[in-house]
């Protein structure tokens, strides 16, 4: 049997997240593999819109702003279960990418990205000033997910860090699952075929508009379950969530990593993810540093990391 | 009617702040198709630059030149090392870049200088003028007065000029003014240089008011490119309306709505622009670039 690419980017990301465990020195590690993980899931449905639509979104903090409080709010206010509340956050972030979306994907260029960033600042100010829902900017707590309670019950007993690397490493291999099936399905291949001119798109009979309309849909439900994710792991959750600079870094691991490519998008959150953690200078220079990284790979390896390195490889083979 | 005559001068000032940002967007946009995030951040610069420079004992006046002509120089840089290499790139790596950049000046200007608020003086002191009940700042004349005097003279350099028809010609067909001869390569870098000065002269005219910070750029670059699409992306006239428009809108809003929602007034008018008239009030189709 020939294992696909699809198959064999699945495989070895799953040995991955098996393997690396094993080198770990303590169970902090676990929890920055979380937070990879789950970057990388929002960073996913950017390389979905991004590398599959040709669009840019800066806004994509907002749907994850609305995922996170959705599990804070949805519990306490309405008695619904976190797990649901993801589910409501992702229905929710759907919904309102597909009104944002509707009218502003039948023009090209800047206007999704102009939009979705005025839509993302609208949701971090709605955070910010509706106090006696959301507290406010200091921020609210979020309640138990209440699985890994479950998960003991049927004598599986993991620490906190353990249960949350595992869950959300899984939601990744999901994550990246469905994103590979969109990237081979036939539309998705004419599309990137076409990615560059949407009029040859148009001329061969594809609905572009629609088709970038869904692209936006699904890459808002990635970053609002994402949202959703890093809330319940923290139990707590803030406006920053939605904020601009949350909405910069998810493109900025996309463009590094490669806005093509689904490895490039887990690549890009684990270098963006780990920097933080290896250089304590980096909250003084976190600015100058990812502006610099989205200057530099936009003009001399305008693919991302994972596609150059791809095409190195190749062309040496052949 | 004194109360709405106080929010239409405070409109008309930080509309007139919108007005040269919006402007700033369209010179650049013109001549090269570029949507520049970083638009605010020449705002900043310029009242950030005068405000240490005055501190350091220069008089106003030559500090805010200081300040015009090193941002001037910074916006050139912009083109030369960010824009002009990534030439032919797709739409979405123009803006990655330009965010980027926006992003990249923001976290130096934050190391260089600091993270304060910072202010200097009115230009002809603190007295209000009194007009029916209301008072207007004279510093806001000097914005509103400002912005129409770079407006006047932007149309006067773009129809009375052979180099502002230059522009125009590059902003229509970028090969055709190549084979009548004019240099392309050079109009781009003047026309970042023009739209790098007149934001950082508004960053000086505004500072006195609404003072400054580091971080004042993304806003102003937002509410700027609203201002523009609301007159219709890419013309002059409609950008300065657009702009003025802008800050009456928040104004109001902000008298008689809610001063919190007031900053959500620019991203209702980008949306609801996008959704209604995406070729703005003073619709040209030229949106649509194939």
């Amino acid at each position: 049997m020939r294992i696909s690419s699809k198959h064999l980017t699945l495989l070895v990301l799953a040995a991955l997240i098996a393997v690396a465990p094993l080198f770990f020195p303590s169970g902090y590690y676990f929890r920055v593999g979380a937070l990879i993980f789950v970057n990388a899931l929002a960073v996913t449905g950017i390389v979905i819109l991004t590398g599959y639509a040709g669009q840019i979104s800066l806004g994509h903090a907002g749907f994850a702003g609305i995922g996170g409080y959705a599990c804070a709010l949805a519990p306490v206010h309405w008695g619904i279960p976190p797990a649901l509340a993801v589910v409501l956050g992702a229905l929710v972030s759907g919904i309102l990418a597909y009104l944002v979306g509707r009218p502003i994907l039948r023009l090209k260029g800047y206007y999704l990205g102009v939009a979705s960033l005025g839509f993302g600042i609208l949701v971090a100010m709605v955070l910010n000033n509706e106090r006696q829902l959301t507290k406010g900017p200091d921020g609210i707590e979020v309640p138990d997910l209440g699985l890994r309670g479950l998960l003991k019950d049927w004598g599986l007993n993991l620490s906190n860090g353990e249960f949350w690397y595992a869950f959300t490493g899984i939601c990744l291999l999901i994550g990246a699952w469905i994103a590979l099936n969109l990237f081979n399905s036939p539309s998705g291949r004419a599309l990137r075929a076409l990615h560059g001119s949407e009029i040859a798109a148009g001329t061969v009979g594809i609905d572009v508009a629609r088709v970038k309309l869904q692209a936006f849909v699904i890459s808002a439900v990635y970053a609002s379950v994402a949202g959703s994710l890093t809330a319940l792991q923290n139990k707590f959750v803030t406006p920053d969530i939605a904020g601009f600079m949350h909405s910069v870094e998810m493109v900025t691991m996309a463009v590094l990593g490669g806005v093509g490519s689904v490895p490039g998008a887990i690549l890009g959150a684990g270098i963006l993810t780990l920097l933080p953690q290896v250089l304590t200078v980096f909250a003084e220079y976190e600015q100058l540093i990812l502006g610099l990284v989205m200057m530099l790979v936009m003009i001399f390896l305008r693919e991302g990391l994972v596609p150059s390195i791809l095409r190195k490889i190749r062309g040496r083979g052949e | 009617m004194s109360e709405l005559l106080q929010f239409l001068f405070s409109g008309l000032t930080v509309g007139a702040v919108y007005a040269l940002v919006a402007l700033g967007f369209t010179i650049i946009y013109n001549a090269s198709g570029v949507v520049n995030f970083a638009q605010g951040e020449f705002v900043m610069l310029g009242g950030m630059i005068t405000v240490f420079a005055h501190a350091a004992g220069l008089p106003l006046p030559l500090a805010a030149l200081l300040a015009i002509a090193a941002t001037a120089a910074i916006g050139v840089g912009l083109n030369k090392f960010a824009i002009e290499p990534a030439r032919g790139a797709p739409v979405v790596s123009l803006i990655i870049i330009t965010i980027g950049a926006s992003i990249f000046i923001r976290g130096a200007a934050q190391l260089i200088f600091d993270k304060q608020i910072h202010s200097f003086p009115s230009f002809s002191g603190d007295d209000p003028i009194h007009v029916m009940g209301a008072t207007i700042l004279t510093q806001s004349l000097w914005a509103i007065g400002g912005a129409f005097a770079v407006f006047v003279g932007l149309w006067l350099f773009f129809t009375r000029t052979i180099l502002g028809r230059a522009v125009l010609a590059t902003s229509n067909n970028r090969l055709a003014a190549q084979l009548v001869g004019i240099n392309t390569d050079f109009v781009m870098t003047l026309s970042f240089t023009l739209s790098a000065a007149i934001g950082a002269f508004a960053g000086v005219l505004i500072t006195p008011i609404t003072m400054t910070s580091y971080d004042v750029g993304l806003g102003l670059a937002l509410k700027g490119f609203a201002g523009a699409m609301l007159g219709g992306m890419g013309n002059p006239k409609g950008a300065f309306a657009g702009g003025l428009l802008l800050g009456l809108l928040e104004a109001l809003t902000a008298g008689y709505l809610s001063s919190q929602y007031k900053e959500a007034a620019a991203f209702v008018v980008i949306l609801a622009v996008l959704f209604f008239m995406p070729q703005g009030l003073f619709g040209s189709k030229s949106t649509d670039r194939v």
